[in-house]
């Protein structure tokens, strides 16, 4: 029940690799890894979801958050690899209008 | 009357224990046969009304419990989430869910209040009661799609 975040860098960009539930106890602990990320000017960041097994709406606050700071400072940021129920709530909530999603999903497990 | 099997848990109202209701629900749906699916969707639903009461429900240096309780019917789960901490104002939370409108534009797009929405989203029926601390009483039905199919029906015979 906890949240691991690797960290890539790749030419010009950052990846983010998560692993594990994303709720109210370990959001937190991404938006301090995330926030930083997104406020560099021009950055490119991306977000590995293939881990995820659990994400309620603490995890999607997180997202909005750094999705608002990206549009400040001019920065992408992306999500991938999201599990089928995990992009199941972007689209229950319609952000999957807003946030910039990779729309090939995987099952999950 | 109809009978039914009570389970209760009271644990304390931090962020790392939310996990541990999750687990539990997850334990009780899957012994009540429910499908992958609508488990995924319990632990949701129950984590969205446990964070609730993490967040709002007792002031940083308060300590407080949460009890969550599952009344375990033939077929359905009735969920209940209970603090005893201050209320929080349910009427400005209420004002607050929904889904994303594209209208809307980035800069009012919220970060919480999606919670309840989803609560909303994920059961069958959502009750709260806000007099004394909150209650939230929640079920979810299963094989929902047979229920559906036998009301649909009744009406044309």
């Amino acid at each position: 029940m906890n949240l691991t975040i690797d960290t890539e860098q790749e030419h010009d960009r950052t990846v983010l690799f998560l692993s594990g539930e994303l709720d109210i106890y370990t959001a937190p602990n991404l938006k301090e890894k995330l926030v930083p990320l997104v406020e560099q000017k021009d950055a490119m960041v991306e977000i590995d979801m293939d881990e995820v097994n659990y994400m309620d709406s603490t995890g999607i606050g997180v997202f909005i958050h750094a999705l608002k700071t990206a549009k400040q400072s001019g920065s992408k940021m992306k999500l991938t690899n999201l599990q089928e129920k995990t992009m199941r709530l972007f689209e229950i909530t319609g952000l999957d209008e807003v946030l910039d999603i990779n729309s090939s999903i995987r099952g999950g497990n | 009357m109809e009978t039914f099997d009570f389970i209760e848990m009271k644990f304390p109202a931090k962020a790392e224990y939310v996990g541990v209701s999750r687990l539990s629900v997850s334990g009780v749906a899957s012994r009540m046969g429910f499908s992958y699916e609508d488990i995924e969707d319990l632990k949701i639903a129950l984590s969205e009304a446990v964070s609730n009461v993490v967040e709002h429900a007792y002031s940083e240096d308060e300590d407080g419990d949460i009890t969550i309780g599952f009344g375990v019917y033939e077929n359905r789960i009735e969920i209940m989430v209970a603090d005893h901490g201050g209320s929080f104002n349910l009427q400005e939370i209420k004002n607050d869910i929904g889904p994303y409108k594209p209208s809307e534009p980035l800069d009012s797009l919220r970060e919480g209040g999606f919670g309840l929405f989803l609560i909303n989203a994920l059961m069958d029926k959502v009750e709260i009661n806000n007099n004394y601390g909150v209650i939230v009483l929640m079920t979810k039905y299963l094989n929902e799609s047979e229920v559906g199919f036998d009301d649909q029906f009744s009406t044309t015979q």
